[in-house]
């Protein structure tokens, strides 16, 4: 569709500001847990396309969602993960970038059995 | 489908003989109160007549004094020297 | 008595709105307007336009005068008699630190519009018109700046608004929606803010706002509310004046102002979440629900005027049945986002007291009792343990309307909305199918969205951590943010009831 701007020229003079290159190395990605609204929002993180993905497991969702009284619970085995919609079983000890993680992109988990405070979404 | 008409005004001593004129001169007219504002809503249309106010009022009163003391309204507009009027044209 | 005030009213508009124009002889009307064309509205004759209030500037300066005089005799009483300890209680004074922060600048920007819409528009009525309307948002931002100033004295979170406006999270909900409107053309300007805000909207925010203060004791902004309230019926007038003019003009008009209407009604409900939000949580007493306010003056107000505009061939904005269904929903998904992420946030929070969540149940009879009360009973299970229940990561925002995405799927409560589109090898994300259409018609546009987690982690809001991004929004740690209970506002407060008790014995 044709840009409606007073400048013919206005779409080759935009600025994106949020291209992978402005994050100084890192990718923007966005974590979710189903079934636990009571954390309002997926949530964002800048993190290195290389960290592993274990260490989002190991480090960052503890930090994140270890004050919901589920997340203790939790039968990392059984959690199911999407990226980008895409159901996936990701490598621990692959980068992001190897499990198919990319900027701007959005991780899913499903926590079987878990279904948020008194089961209620929350 | 609604065809309410509708306007609301302060609740205050310059607005009291407006709200009078209107219920008085356009009959099905509801009124509902609600903290500091009056909104009144009728079916169709609403007219608010400058005889009747002045009348309540006991001196010349312009249409366009409603400004002082309108908050909304809903309905297209139609102003004159002697009246004020809210319609749906369907 | 001079000649002019002898003349009918339809006389006296005609000969100060368009016997004041001319032709010009030595420029063409295209240099004159050079914004009059590249939306692609086509006007064949602006003489048909006629303002219906038929106010005139002498007319206009002599009531807004009057407006004027009353407002300052007002707020001097207010203050001379300190006012402020008349309040329902403290949590009142967060609606008017939001309103402060969040609304007062949006005038100042509403003015800016209809600065540059009153320079650019070819049709003198409606220039005359929008000259208005931007002195009218001109007063407005000053009038509340005047009469907010005196909580200013007493309250924390009022001091920085402006500043704040420009770089907060959540203030960047409104202000880009006006740094949105204000960089459209002056015709999509004048749809969006004259007829899906100040028409379709506004009384959302002005009516519920200005009762809600009338209702808790605030007689400063209940006066400052409707004093600029008198000005918004004006100003409807002229949104609806405007769209009916640009459907009759010619019938090409009709696909371009569609797509505004549905874009600008999205753009301002989301908007709005804001004054739901303060309706059912912030205010001490309650008027009413955001539900029973989106049935007034939305359901039944916008019906019996979509129902009028048919015969344009305008149909109700799209996702306004979404917007509806919302309704149950939007004020508790909002308040829950500022609940976990006060560390951040201006003004302070709270639960809802067990009194309020009844009255939540009972308006909410399809929503709350399921879904958000349980959430609430968490928490306070959690703030009794010690365990106030904090978000320690940063929200995703939606790259339009830019709100953490919070937001449920229409019809599923139980899972959040995730939108997204690609554009040029960029993925961008979405709290809803309203704000992704919008980015679809115009990527390029929003392509550039300013998005306050992002400019976070780019290194651009002060620094990294809370404490340098807090200092970087001038918001005082302690003071500004965190719950009412054990604030310096609070205290203070009860310090002044304990004064009052003492003194009536």
């Amino acid at each position: 569709m044709a840009v409606v701007a007073l400048d013919e020229h206005y779409a080759d003079k935009i600025e994106i500001r949020d291209r992978v290159e402005n994050f100084h190395g890192n990718i923007v990605v966005y974590l979710h847990w189903e079934e636990h609204l009571s954390f309002c929002s997926a949530v964002a993180f800048p993190f290195p396309p290389a960290m592993p993905f274990g260490a989002l497991v190991k480090d960052i969702l503890p930090a994140t969602y270890g004050a919901h009284p589920d997340f203790a619970a939790i039968d990392w085995d059984a959690v199911r993960w999407t990226v980008d919609g895409r159901e996936t079983a990701p490598d621990p000890a692959r980068s992001l970038a190897e499990n198919g993680v990319g900027h701007k992109s959005l991780l899913r988990f499903r926590t079987p059995g878990l279904h948020g405070y008194r089961g209620t979404r929350s | 489908m609604s065809r309410t008409v509708s306007i609301t005004l302060q609740n205050t001593d310059d607005a009291r003989p407006i709200i009078e004129a209107i219920t008085e001169d356009n009959p099905g007219a509801t009124v509902h109160s609600y903290p500091g504002i009056v909104k009144i809503d009728r079916e169709g249309s609403l007219t608010v007549h400058r005889a009747s106010v002045e009348t309540r009022l006991g001196r010349d009163w312009d249409p366009q004094e409603i400004h002082l003391s309108l908050v909304s309204m809903a309905g297209n507009l139609d102003e004159d020297d002697d009246y004020f009027r809210l319609a749906w044209a369907h | 008595m001079n000649a002019i005030n002898k003349l009918g009213l339809k006389q006296r508009y005609a000969l100060l709105t368009n016997g004041l124009d001319w032709e010009p002889s030595y420029q063409p009307k295209s240099a004159i307007f050079p914004y009059a064309e590249f939306e692609g509205i086509k006007i064949r004759d602006w003489s048909k336009w006629e303002d219906p209030f038929r106010l005139t500037m002498d007319s206009y300066w002599k009531y807004q005068a009057e407006k004027e005089r009353k407002l300052y005799a007002v707020l001097d009483s207010f203050a001379q008699n300190n006012g402020q300890t008349g309040l329902s209680n403290a949590r009142y004074v967060n609606a008017a630190k939001l309103f402060l922060t969040g609304i007062t600048p949006a005038e100042y920007q509403a003015h800016r519009g209809f600065a540059h819409v009153g320079r650019h528009i070819p049709g003198v009525g409606p220039r005359i018109a929008a000259q208005m309307q931007s002195l009218d948002e001109l007063r407005h931002a000053q009038t509340q700046i005047h009469t907010l100033s005196h909580y200013n004295r007493f309250f924390d979170g009022f001091h920085e608004f402006s500043h704040m406006h420009d770089r907060v999270w959540y203030l960047s909900v409104p202000k880009s929606f006006f740094d949105d409107a204000r960089t459209a053309g002056p015709f999509e300007y004048f749809i969006a803010i004259g007829f899906a805000f100040e028409y379709v909207l506004t009384n959302l925010l002005f009516v519920p706002f200005m009762s809600g203060a009338a209702y808790n004791g605030d007689l400063a902004t209940v006066t400052f509310g409707f004093s600029a309230q008198s000005d918004e019926s004006r100003h409807m007038t002229l949104g609806i004046e405007v769209i009916k003019f640009l459907l009759e003009q010619h019938p090409d008009n009709l696909p371009i102002v569609q797509k505004w209407v549905d874009k600008w009604f999205w753009r301002g409900h989301r908007v709005l979440g804001l004054v739901a939000m303060m309706m059912d949580y912030m205010l001490p007493k309650k008027i009413m629900s955001w539900r029973e306010a989106w049935d007034i003056y939305f359901t039944q107000a916008g019906g019996a005027l979509f129902a009028d505009l048919a015969r344009y061939g305008l149909r109700p904005p799209k996702y306004a049945d979404v917007a509806t269904a919302e309704a149950e929903h939007l004020s508790h998904q909002n308040w829950s986002v500022f609940y976990q992420y006060t560390q951040a946030a201006a003004f302070h929070t709270w639960l809802p007291t067990p009194g309020e969540m009844d009255w939540l149940s009972e308006k909410y009879p399809n929503s709350f009792d399921q879904h958000y009360r349980p959430r609430f009973e968490m928490w306070a299970e959690m703030e009794r343990d010690g365990k106030r229940f904090y978000n320690n990561a940063l929200p995703q925002l939606c790259t339009v309307c830019q709100i953490p995405m919070a937001y449920t799927e229409p019809g599923d409560p139980t899972t959040i909305c995730f939108r997204h589109s690609e554009h040029k090898g960029d993925r961008y994300h979405f709290c809803s199918d309203g704000c992704k259409d919008i980015f679809d018609g115009e990527p390029e546009k929003y392509s550039q969205s300013w998005l306050p987690v992002h400019q976070i982690f780019q290194g651009n809001c002060g620094g990294a951590s809370m404490e340098e991004v807090l200092a970087w929004y001038r918001l005082n740690p302690g003071a500004d943010n965190m719950d009412q209970a054990g604030s310096p506002d609070q205290a203070m407060w009860d310090q002044w009831m304990r004064m009052r008790d003492r003194v009536a014995g």
